[in-house]
């Protein structure tokens, strides 16, 4: 398969996928968003094409025929901090957790809906971004939530809320990962330390804690969505489908 | 028995014969009544005509010794390569059974059927191998000596002066289809033996040439020329039974044989065996116990010549009973039989004066039974047995328990005899020697006896403290009390003896019963098995292991911790596929130290038990008593076995009937929205339709994949639940969390339907698995979006003591009434919602995931109208509420 690369501007996608049949979706998907396309249908090929075309994001489908998925995420990461987003089927909780836990920086699973993935495609491009520029405006919004990060202020609805210091640093690691998953290794290890990284029902018990300061209903969360089996992800604001 | 016509039973043995020996190889034996008479010569030849005529033969052993006219005649005929067998660094060699086996000639010679095998083969004897050999269809000619055949042993030993070691059992000799004699006259068969014709080991010699002593051959020869004639006889008998020629029938005969711990108790059974071959009898082997009075040695002796009697076919049974001559002649009678053979007793005349002799009485009484008496020298080098065993401590003890006790009387006499007379006094004294008997038994109540007269002598009767008896009065009482003492202690000691082996035989009757009653009470075979040895280990010290054949027909283990080595499985093998006992004091394989007792159902063959003794060997009584175990196991196993065939057809049924619903149900679900797709695709790709028709159009392709995943994904559930591969990863979770994330996973279908989530705070979280848990709540929502279209679903959640209880419910129109459980069968649609579609797996996975936690579901209708779905989910403790939470916001 010959790289071609179609469009002229816009961020450059490597697709790694072996199926036809979804590449031919994506390449339509993606070629009216304006976003530039070079496809693999090998694992081989993909890697090949990352270092020659020196993609802006990839797209990596875990099952492919010459290589696991996970391996060709190893090696990627052995010398580019590009953004990965997983595409798997249904049913491969610990492959996506692993495929996050090894640096991807979001999944999707099929099928999914296009609106999903230019919104997944949004987000981990400008998180990319904002790796190599300033930080982001100390204030963040979404929904009914504002935090203010320089003050360490968290207001709901207009009114001011006290979080306790735990709550309010897994608040805050959530908004540097707002938009995308956070696996529960990767929450762990962040707010309680390395050592804690197996106490998941501690993660589960203080989620439901600040769901209930920060949700209107803690049943039906908006801001603080569960990824089963995954993990978490913090709606970002404009990042709806 | 004066029954004069042919038993039935009988008949039907012989029809059985003659259609067993169709399948099974016939055995044809040249008898001789001497080494030299030319036996193997006499078999080749035949062996020659037979292979001209076109039969296939293999010689399998032959022993030519180096005699070159018989080595002439194996020219020609095929020879089984023979095994080498290692033994103590020597190679032996030996026949090959294996290879026979798989060779398969039609014919196979096989020499010297009484030959011992060298160890480490498969049998001690050639003559087990000739019955496998037989078994497997393979028709052998063999050759014997009338010296091997184990009825005559002790015949030919006092003819010729030789013991001869190998032996055939009888039973062989009965078995066989023809027996050839080979004959030679004694003075032909000695010019042989002069012209070194006649192969003579060098080692043994000298001890030979007495036996080729022409009277020792006449001897020989005789009893070989009447072993055939009775053959004869018994062929010319089964040809009249077989042809229905009327003739007078031979009053049915039973004999019984009294056997004791003496080793001339094996000469009398061998005799008793003669005399019953003779006239074609059973014969039953009888001992009778006289509680206490045998040591353990004595019971060891009687066990092994019962076991011998047992080996030549005899029905043996132990009664207990006081008086024996009354005991043995009450069992005669009660078993019709006709006559008792007894030993020569070799007791000495004056113990007959007191006790009377024993076969005297048996005689006197024996009214129409005939009695045989048969002489039984002292064996020579056998020591007599001992009827005592040297009193060991337990003993010691008992005797000094008698002398304490008679102490203890001198006291209370001592006490008393202000108040008493003299005479009175010696009352005490037989009280106390009561007691001794009763405690300690007749030995330590004579010594009883003995102190206490003395002892009343002595302190009690003037002059005291000195034997010596002033009055001729003190001896009549002094012998009264002697002599009633006595008589008080042997009927003590034997009303205690009679209790103790009552108690024994009630522990067993017990154990049988209580074996029988559990085993009826339990199921499944491991279970059954377990229960089995379990109990049978309770009776018999020693290890136990039941074993049954497993899918592949290969016995498998099922119960028993016995340590078997491959030798001893080999014999567990061996009783499953002959269905006879096997191993220890069995005709197979009788040297091992298993026992194999092969488990016998209705439809044969089903299983085997095997058992080691803790004590090296298995008594003949408590064989009895395994048997008896073992026949109770068998049936418990067969019934097991035949429930659980039927069940699993049954459950063969089910999963056909499933198949076949998943089949209708998935080519329906999956066909439909392919025909919406395939349909709305080719609208689309037709002549132009305007905007909104093609939005319509590909809503409809949208909703319809979506559908199509749904159903694909609830496939794949069911499949990973039925599998059993689901693997759990329960976390303490709180039950919002799942609602929620259930409810997000089904934001599009909610579309503007209404829910109300009721969970209040002080519900605790709980221990699933998130994902599956996830899937419950949808399908259990999905379920009321699609049955209870526009009512309004409610979640809620409750702390309870059992755990959280959750219900999922809806206002619309209920389940249909009685059907409540139904809904979570496989591919169930409820009968009331016929618009609905789907493939009816929703509830079927709730209800599988739940049981994987170790939870139920169950569904009803509420009182408003309305389903409801509930279960109840184990609560996970609250982790502490400022765990970890240190430090500055």
């Amino acid at each position: 398969m010959t790289a071609k690369v179609t469009a002229t501007s816009g961020p450059l996608v490597l697709l790694i996928e072996d199926e036809p049949q979804v590449r031919r979706f994506l390449r339509a998907t993606l070629s009216v968003n304006n976003y530039r396309l070079v496809e693999a249908d090998t694992a081989q090929q993909g890697l090949m094409h990352a270092t020659g075309h020196n993609p802006d994001i990839v797209l990596l489908d875990l099952g492919l025929p010459d290589m696991d998925g996970l391996e060709v995420l190893k090696r990627l990461r052995e010398w580019s901090s590009v953004p990965v987003i997983v595409i798997s089927a249904r049913g491969q909780e610990q492959d996506k957790i692993n495929a996050l836990d090894h640096g991807a920086d979001d999944y999707l699973t099929k099928p999914f809906q296009a609106g999903e993935l230019l919104a997944r495609l949004r987000v981990a491009l400008r998180h990319a971004q904002s790796h190599t520029k300033e930080p982001d405006s100390p204030i963040f919004a979404v929904e009914g939530l504002k935090v203010d990060l320089a003050k360490r202020q968290v207001f709901v609805r207009g009114e001011e809320i006290h979080l306790s210091p735990l709550e309010y640093k897994l608040l805050t690691f959530l908004i540097r990962h707002a938009g995308r998953v956070a696996t529960q290794q990767q929450i762990l290890r962040e707010v309680w330390g390395p050592t804690q990284a197996d106490q998941t029902h501690y993660l589960r018990v203080y989620v439901g804690h600040l769901r209930r300061k920060i949700e209107a209903d803690s049943a039906r969360p908006q801001v603080l969505i569960t990824e089963p089996g995954v993990g978490y992800r913090l709606r970002e604001s404009g990042s709806g489908e | 028995m004066t029954d004069q016509r042919p038993d039935p039973d009988q008949l039907l043995a012989e029809v059985k014969a003659a259609e067993k020996s169709a399948t099974r190889g016939r055995l044809k034996i040249f008898f001789g009544a001497s080494p030299g008479v030319g036996k193997t010569y006499a078999m080749l030849e035949a062996a020659r005509a037979a292979k001209r005529e076109g039969k296939d033969i293999l010689i399998g052993v032959v022993e030519t010794h180096g005699r070159a006219e018989t080595s002439a005649l194996t020219q020609g005929l095929d020879v089984l390569p023979r095994k080498r067998v290692e033994y103590k660094g020597n190679f032996l060699e030996e026949f090959d059974l294996e290879a026979a086996l798989a060779r398969k000639p039609s014919i196979m010679l096989l020499d010297e059927l009484a030959h011992t095998n060298a160890p480490n083969c498969k049998h001690d004897k050639r003559w087990q191998d000739v019955l496998d050999l037989l078994e497997a269809g393979i028709t052998v000619w063999s050759t014997l000596n009338v010296q091997h055949v184990e009825s005559l042993n002790d015949v030919v030993a006092q003819i010729t002066g030789v013991v001869v070691r190998e032996t055939v059992p009888d039973t062989v000799l009965e078995r066989a289809d023809e027996v050839e004699l080979v004959d030679l006259p004694p003075d032909d068969l000695l010019k042989r033996l002069d012209e070194g014709k006649v192969y003579v080991p060098t080692q043994a010699k000298r001890a030979l040439q007495s036996f080729f002593r022409k009277g020792n051959l006449l001897a020989l020869r005789e009893l070989a020329l009447r072993r055939t004639a009775e053959r004869v006889n018994q062929a010319v008998d089964t040809y009249r039974r077989e042809e229905g020629i009327k003739s007078p029938w031979p009053t049915q005969q039973r004999l019984l044989v009294a056997v004791g711990p003496s080793p001339f108790s094996t000469r009398l059974i061998r005799a008793t065996r003669r005399m019953a071959a003779n006239l074609k009898a059973p014969w039953i082997a009888l001992n009778v116990e006289v509680p206490g009075r045998l040591d353990e040695n004595a019971r060891g002796r009687i066990e092994e010549n019962l076991s011998y009697a047992e080996g030549l076919g005899a029905e043996c049974t132990t009664i207990v009973g006081d008086h024996i001559a009354d005991d043995i002649l009450a069992f005669a009678r009660a078993r019709s039989v006709t006559t008792i053979v007894m030993g020569k007793p070799r007791y000495r005349r004056w113990r007959e004066l007191f006790t009377g002799s024993m076969l005297d009485e048996l005689i006197r009484k024996s009214g129409d039974i005939d009695v045989q008496v048969i002489s039984g020298d002292e064996p020579e080098g056998e020591p007599a047995p001992a009827l005592k065993t040297p009193p060991s401590l337990a003993r010691w003890t008992e005797y000094i328990g008698a002398a304490v006790i008679v102490a203890l009387c001198t006291l209370a006499g001592a006490a008393l005899e202000r108040f008493v007379a003299p005479s009175d006094l010696a009352m005490v004294y037989l009280l106390g020697v009561v007691f001794v008997s009763a405690r300690y038994g007749f030995a330590p109540s004579v010594l009883g006896s003995v102190l206490s007269v003395a002892c009343f002598n002595f302190f009690f009767i003037p002059p005291r403290f000195t034997f010596a008896v002033e009055s001729a009065n003190y001896v009549i009482t002094f012998g009264v009390m002697f002599v009633v003492g006595l008589i008080v202690s042997a009927l003590t000691s034997r009303v205690r003896r009679q209790a103790v082996a009552a108690r024994g035989r009630e522990t067993r009757t017990a154990a049988l019963y209580a074996l029988s009653r559990e085993l009826s009470a339990e199921r499944g075979e491991p279970e059954l098995a377990e229960l089995a040895v379990r109990r049978m280990q309770d009776v018999v010290a020693g290890d136990m292991a039941i074993f049954a054949p497993g899918k592949d027909g290969a016995l498998q283990r099922l119960a028993g911790k016995a340590e078997l080595s491959a030798a001893d499985l080999a014999v567990v093998q061996l009783a499953f596929e002959r269905g006879q006992p096997a191993g220890a004091g069995t005709d197979n394989l009788p040297s091992s130290r298993v026992l194999a007792l092969p488990l016998r159902g209705a439809t044969g063959n089903i299983g085997v038990a095997s058992f080691i003794a803790g004590d090296g060997a298995v008594a003949v009584d408590r064989r009895e008593l395994l048997n008896a175990f073992a026949s109770q196991t068998a049936m418990a196993l067969e019934r097991a076995q035949l429930a659980e065939k039927a069940q699993r057809s049954q459950v063969d049924a089910e999963t056909e009937r499933l198949r076949n619903a998943l089949l209708s149900s998935v080519s329906h679900d999956l066909r439909t929205p392919l025909a919406a797709i395939t349909g709305a695709t080719s609208t689309l790709l037709g002549p132009k339709t305007d905007d909104e028709t093609s939005r319509e159009l590909v809503r409809s392709i949208h909703d319809e994949a979506r559908r199509m995943n749904r159903l694909v994904n609830n496939l794949l559930d069911m499949t990973r639940l039925e599998s059993g591969q689901l693997r759990l990863r329960k976390e303490p979770v709180l039950i919002e969390e799942v609602v929620g994330s259930a409810l997000e996973a089904l934001k599009d279908q909610l579309e503007s339907r209404q829910v109300k989530i009721d969970i209040p705070p002080d519900v605790p979280p709980v221990r699933v698995d998130l994902v599956l848990m996830e899937q419950v709540i949808v399908n259990l929502v999905e379920n009321a979006v699609k049955y209870a279209p526009l009512s309004t679903i409610e979640i809620s959640a409750r702390n309870t003591p059992e755990g959280v209880l959750v219900e999922v419910a809806d206002n619309g129109p209920g389940l249909p009434p009685g059907q409540e459980e139904r809904v979570f069968d496989k591919f169930y649609r409820a009968s009331n919602a016929p618009g609905v579609r789907g493939a009816g797996l929703g509830l079927t996975i709730c209800r599988g995931i739940l049981q994987a936690h170790g939870e139920r579901i169950w569904a009803r209708n509420r009182d408003g109208g309305g389903a409801s779905f509930q279960f109840v989910l184990e609560a996970a403790p609250l982790p502490p509420e400022n765990m970890g939470d240190r430090g500055k916001p």
